[in-house]
């Protein structure tokens, strides 16, 4: 799959494949505060999957453990197929693991572009020494990665705030060159922590659209954390509800919805 | 011209030289500041170990001579070979690489995610650690550079300036000093070469990355360790630079390391996070210093040069206390 191909071809039957990735028995406790208990669930090749819960549930932190910021104490991750072990954020992002962030972590004094840019970090291989000569292989690095950038920033829309540093954007514009940064990666697997949070009805559904259009026409596999049911229930093909670090419910979201355990989670019955 | 402006000129010229050597002490300082968020106390005395290992190597001096004498009892100071200057600058700076990845291995990778102050305090110890060690290596005298840079006043620039006066006004035209033209070209090529690599390459973005967002860069795949190794390098082989022309001027000896301290207020007036700002901080200072100790310096008795930069941070930070360029508030440090 290359994003640039993607764009242009027109867009294939949605197909979800097998495990992409598993998550087995995972906990995570931070001294004496357990955030994670004893959770499994898998993420299929295609889908979207989306974690839920209320405040507190341990959502972020399964992010956060899925992407490497976290190293859970007890449990086993399985990616494409092998087990891994503990590795730096760092190396997951070279495994094919992108991600944006709740409160927006763009590079503000960047422009849109180099926002972007960056994000194709994974896929320029030159070393130090033929970037610093600049002409020659770096060059062409440079020029084959920026075009992929370029379908990207066509993708979403904002082909007007290209050289706008990021800093000056509006919300709604940030979370979407996050997200573009994040989609430059043509990464295996999308994290998406709370890509709606603060955002109003109508950049809700600009996202929503975005976030159906990644997996429809690029294939991309996203895991997302979001707080708007409404939103979730519409676009992710299963969902798993968190509560107080445990797991209460995996499935459709029929299924979900009609859980008694995620009803009494979320309408507060006293446990 | 009348004689009283062109010596006002060449004031202001020789504030601007001075201010170039400023300045590249200070890009040290910002290089290391705005990847890591620490104030590297050490920059100086990198700068003093730097010229110490280039003379070292240069004259084919043994490193830790006296060590090895006072442990084997022999008496060994020399291999008896001279390397030329672009060797031992190309050695030097590999020395830098090293002791950048040492510094990474051995203090940063274990004081991640700690209090700014803590930083600040471990580089006070880097920087004893490396004025030891400079002096266990090279030993304490007090050295020459001779990689083939002038010296002396150009007497090209003096003759030609000398026709500009009136001629039967006796003037002797202005004098400049050709090792500080040599630093400010060098020292204008490193900015650029700088901002172009920062600009325009993978890693320079990486490295504007790491200075933004720490999380958002590892999302990327940004290694911050190997930013870390990169930054602190740049900074080393800057510190090399600045070592090799200060040393030129006023020989390689440990005060060297004190022109640290007059990093300080052009980091404060150009801000500690942009390169452009430690620039013109730099000259800023260069030529206010020279102005003032030509124009008031002899109304308030002379030797303003040491305190004038100093009290001219102290009004700026009243007035502008992120410095002219700046992002932050330096309150961070």
């Amino acid at each position: 799959m290359t994003a640039a191909g993607a764009v242009v071809a027109a867009a294939p039957e949605r197909r979800i494949g097998g495990v992409l990735m598993e998550m087995k028995n995972i906990t995570l406790r931070f001294g004496g505060v357990t955030a994670i208990k004893d959770i499994s669930f898998d993420i299929r090749e295609g889908e979207i999957r989306a974690i839920i819960g209320p405040n507190g549930a341990g959502k972020s932190s399964m992010l956060n453990v899925i992407n490497g910021f976290y190293h859970p104490q007890e449990g086993e991750i399985w990616f494409r197929g092998a087990k891994r072990g503990p590795m730096r954020p760092h190396a997951i992002a070279h495994q094919g693991i992108a991600r944006t962030f709740q409160n927006i972590a763009l590079f503000k004094g960047m422009s849109t572009l180099d926002n972007i840019m960056t994000g194709r970090f994974t896929h320029m291989k030159r070393n130090m020494f033929w970037q610093a000569l600049w002409k020659g292989p770096a060059e062409r690095e440079e020029y084959a990665n920026r075009e992929v950038v370029e379908k990207i920033i066509d993708f979403l829309q904002i082909q007007a705030i290209r050289k706008t540093p990021v800093g000056r954007l509006p919300y709604g514009l940030q979370k979407r060159v996050e997200l573009g940064r994040a989609l430059a990666a043509e990464p295996k697997l999308l994290l998406l922590d709370e890509p709606m949070a603060g955002m109003n009805v109508e950049e809700k559904e600009d996202m929503s659209r975005f976030i159906l259009d990644v997996n429809e026409e690029f294939g991309t596999t996203i895991a997302l954390i979001e707080h708007d049911m409404g939103v979730v229930m519409d676009i992710s093909d299963r969902v798993v509800v968190l509560d107080y670090g445990r797991k209460i419910g995996d499935g459709t979201p029929d299924e979900v919805r009609t859980n008694p355990a995620v009803i009494d989670a979320y309408l507060g019955v006293s446990h | 011209m009348p004689v009283a402006a062109l010596n006002l000129v060449e004031v202001i010229l020789n504030g601007l030289m001075v201010g170039v050597l400023y300045a590249l002490v200070a890009l040290g300082f910002v290089l290391i500041f705005k990847a890591s968020g620490i104030f590297n106390y050490a920059q100086g005395v990198m700068a003093l170990f730097a010229a110490l290992t280039l003379v070292g190597l240069q004259s084919g001096q043994i490193p830790f001579a006296h060590l090895i004498n006072a442990a084997l009892g022999t008496d060994l100071h020399y291999f008896g070979w001279t390397l030329p200057a672009v060797v031992a600058i190309v050695l030097t700076a590999g020395v830098m690489v090293l002791l950048a990845i040492a510094v990474e291995r051995f203090l940063l990778r274990h004081l991640v995610n700690q209090e700014p102050i803590i930083l600040f305090m471990a580089t006070i110890g880097l920087a004893y650690f490396l004025e030891g060690l400079g002096d266990l290596m090279w030993g304490a005298d007090v050295r020459a550079v001779e990689i083939g840079l002038p010296q002396g006043g150009s007497l090209w620039f003096e003759e030609l300036t000398q026709g500009w006066a009136p001629a039967d006004s006796g003037y002797w035209g202005m004098y400049i000093d050709k090792l500080d033209v040599v630093a400010t070209v060098i020292a204008g090529l490193l900015v650029v070469g700088l901002t172009l690599f920062s600009q325009y390459t993978k890693t320079g973005r990486a490295l504007r990355a790491v200075a933004d967002d720490h999380q958002a860069a590892l999302s990327v795949g940004i290694s911050l360790r190997a930013i870390w190794v990169i930054t602190w390098s740049i900074a080393g082989i800057v510190a090399l630079v600045a070592g090799a022309m200060w040393g030129a001027k006023s020989g390689v000896q440990f005060s060297l390391s004190l022109i640290a301290l007059k990093a300080l207020p052009v980091l404060i007036l150009g801000g500690f996070t942009s390169i452009p700002g430690a620039i013109v901080g730099g000259l800023i200072i260069g030529v206010g210093e020279k102005l003032f100790e030509f124009t008031i310096g002899p109304m308030i008795g002379g030797a303003t040069e040491n305190w004038f930069a100093y009290v001219l941070a102290l009004v700026f930070l009243m007035f502008r206390p992120q410095g002219l360029f700046g992002e932050r508030i330096i309150e961070r440090v």
